[in-house]
């Protein structure tokens, strides 16, 4: 696991990381981009089940389920929004037209 | 570290290596699909991998987190499933929010029964609590709004209570911070909730992309910021690309306005009628004529604007630029980077009626190309064609960047009505000597022309 100042490092890293990859998007696939970094920023997901799963009491459990349900739509919209958009991109070949 | 441990970082390290691949396949729409695939595949081997973590488990538990995704997971399947291309911005904005809820939510359960954190995780829970929280109900009222359930709002005073709202809820960040305790965090996270929806309501519907991509990257860091609390580099890693992507995407989408965040956030754009009259006046055409002007023309450039999109006619206008391709004509799209409601917007329209990208180019490609076009149709744009931006200083939409649609041989302009553009500047395009302007709702219109061409061409 990560923790203290290794975690800095990663958060810098990631950061450049990022940006450099988003910039090399070109502006055709920025709106399936935005529905894909939605999905990918669903790893929300991953928290949320350690809350849920580590939950003892009412509260906790409560807490828990809003988010894993959250969680969970926020994952599975991201995804099919995303592919839905992808399978559109066809170029003049694919499309069958000269 | 046990051997379980071991698997589960392994795991989750995979995770981060695919998501990272799977955006940079996002580059080109040749490798688009198969990269987010392997994000899916990241996403699929995290999740399962959380499941065997020490700590995750209980038979209630269990089950409560089965039952939990399958109800927000069918839901939200359904509803993606169904959503109309047109609508995907909302649905953007919908799904950033619950991910910004849920962000929000573990910050609250960590920060709860946080007595085993250091101080270091209780601040990063409480930024993540707050920047998820605001991106939640931020989001959904970008949601609402964009959906048409709710109106903007605005009233006197606006910004000052919005900034009293803000430093109070800097305040009961820190006081969670300090003191710790439901009671103080349980306020907290009301005054950041309703810091969101005071900050969105009176964003109007053309700004809310800008929005939208800022809230993308928040909920991005607030992830980011909870992976540190419980301690998971998958989420480290995957929240701050998206922090940053969506930090890009925010700065870009404003660069194509010609505006500044703080301009999108705090302003009254577009209320003032700041544009001068134009002397001279407009020219019609009708179908025919504007057919045959582009039947007989080497070069047709297309500008589709909201418009477009609005009343449908994508398909028709793919339907009449087939027929010209067919005769020889070379037909090409020219995309304004803040043409539809989000950036990118019009080209997944246009990719669902049909229109293959490699004809679709975006305004650094194609602006020279307007001097040697015979034809450019503009259909539902206005403030992007708008040759204001390059000369009139007063303008508010000056600096912009703008397509070079005046420099084509012969422009028309398919418009519904004489009414301005979203900036309310009128538009000196429409008046110039080479324009005509062909009225009538876009669909109507394309089913027109579809029709002309078809009994000019054979």
């Amino acid at each position: 696991m990560i923790y203290g100042f290794i975690a800095f490092y990663v958060f810098m890293l990631a950061a450049f990381v990022g940006y450099e990859v988003i910039s090399r998007v070109p502006s055709i696939l920025h709106t399936p981009l935005m529905s894909g970094s939605n999905f990918i920023h669903g790893v929300v997901l991953v928290g949320a089940i350690i809350a849920l799963g580590s939950a003892h009491g009412t509260l906790g459990r409560v807490i828990g389920f809003i988010a894993v349900a959250l969680a969970m739509a926020n994952v599975m919209g991201g995804w099919v929004t995303t592919e839905r958009m992808l399978g559109m991109f066809k170029t003049s070949k694919e499309q069958g037209v000269k | 570290m046990s051997a379980v441990m071991w698997i589960i970082q392994a795991v989750y390290f995979v995770a981060a290596v695919l998501f990272i691949v799977g955006l940079k396949g996002m580059s080109s729409p040749r490798t688009a699909r198969r990269g987010f695939m392997l994000a899916g595949v990241g996403m699929l081997m995290a999740v399962v991998a959380t499941f065997f973590l020490p700590g995750v488990g209980g038979a209630t538990n269990i089950i409560l987190i089965l039952i939990a995704m399958a109800l927000g997971g069918v839901l939200s399947w359904v509803a993606g499933k169904r959503v109309p291309m047109t609508a995907m911005p909302q649905m953007v904005a919908l799904y950033n929010g619950m991910g910004g809820g849920a962000a929000a939510a573990i910050a609250a359960r960590a920060l709860i029964t946080g007595a085993e954190h250091g101080t270091s995780e209780i601040v990063l829970a409480v930024v993540g609590a707050l920047i998820g929280a605001v991106s939640f109900s931020g989001s959904l009222i970008a949601f609402a709004k964009l959906q048409g359930w709710m109106s903007s709002w605005r009233f006197r005073a606006q910004n000052a209570v919005n900034a009293a709202v803000l430093a109070a809820m800097v305040l009961f960040a820190i006081l969670s911070i300090v003191y710790g305790g439901a009671g103080w965090l349980l306020i907290f996270f009301l005054v950041a909730l309703a810091f969101g929806v005071l900050v969105t309501v009176p964003v109007g519907g053309a700004d809310m992309p800008v929005l939208i991509a800022l809230y993308n990257a928040m909920t991005g860091l607030a992830v980011s910021f909870e992976g540190y609390v419980f301690g998971n580099p998958a989420m480290i890693i995957a929240g701050m690309i998206v922090g940053a992507s969506g930090t890009l995407l925010t700065v870009l989408m404003a660069r194509a306005m010609n505006r500044s965040l703080a301009n999108v956030m705090f302003s009254r754009f577009g209320e003032s009628n700041v544009g001068e009259e134009i002397e001279g006046e407009l020219k019609p055409t009708n179908a025919n004529d504007a057919a045959a002007m582009m039947a007989y023309a080497s070069h047709v450039i297309i500008v589709p604007g909201y418009g477009m999109a609005v009343a449908q006619a994508q398909h028709k206008i793919w339907e009449f630029v087939k027929l010209l391709r067919e005769h020889g004509v070379k037909v090409s799209f020219a995309i304004h980077p803040v043409a539809g409601r989000m950036p990118g917007h019009m080209n997944v329209l246009l990719a669902e009626a049909g229109v293959p990208y490699d004809i679709i180019h975006d305004l650094d490609e194609i602006n020279d190309e307007f001097a040697n076009a015979d034809v450019a149709l503009v259909i539902g744009a206005n403030d992007v064609v708008n040759p204001a931006a390059r000369t009139n200083k007063s303008s508010p939409i000056y600096g912009m960047p703008i397509l070079n649609v005046d420099q084509a041989h012969n422009v028309i302009v398919c418009k519904r009505g004489k009414g301005r553009g979203f900036a309310g500047v009128e538009n000196e395009l429409f008046f110039r000597d080479n324009t005509r302007m062909l009225y009538g709702d876009a669909q109507d219109t394309a089913a027109a022309l579809i029709q002309a061409a078809k009994s000019l061409l054979g």
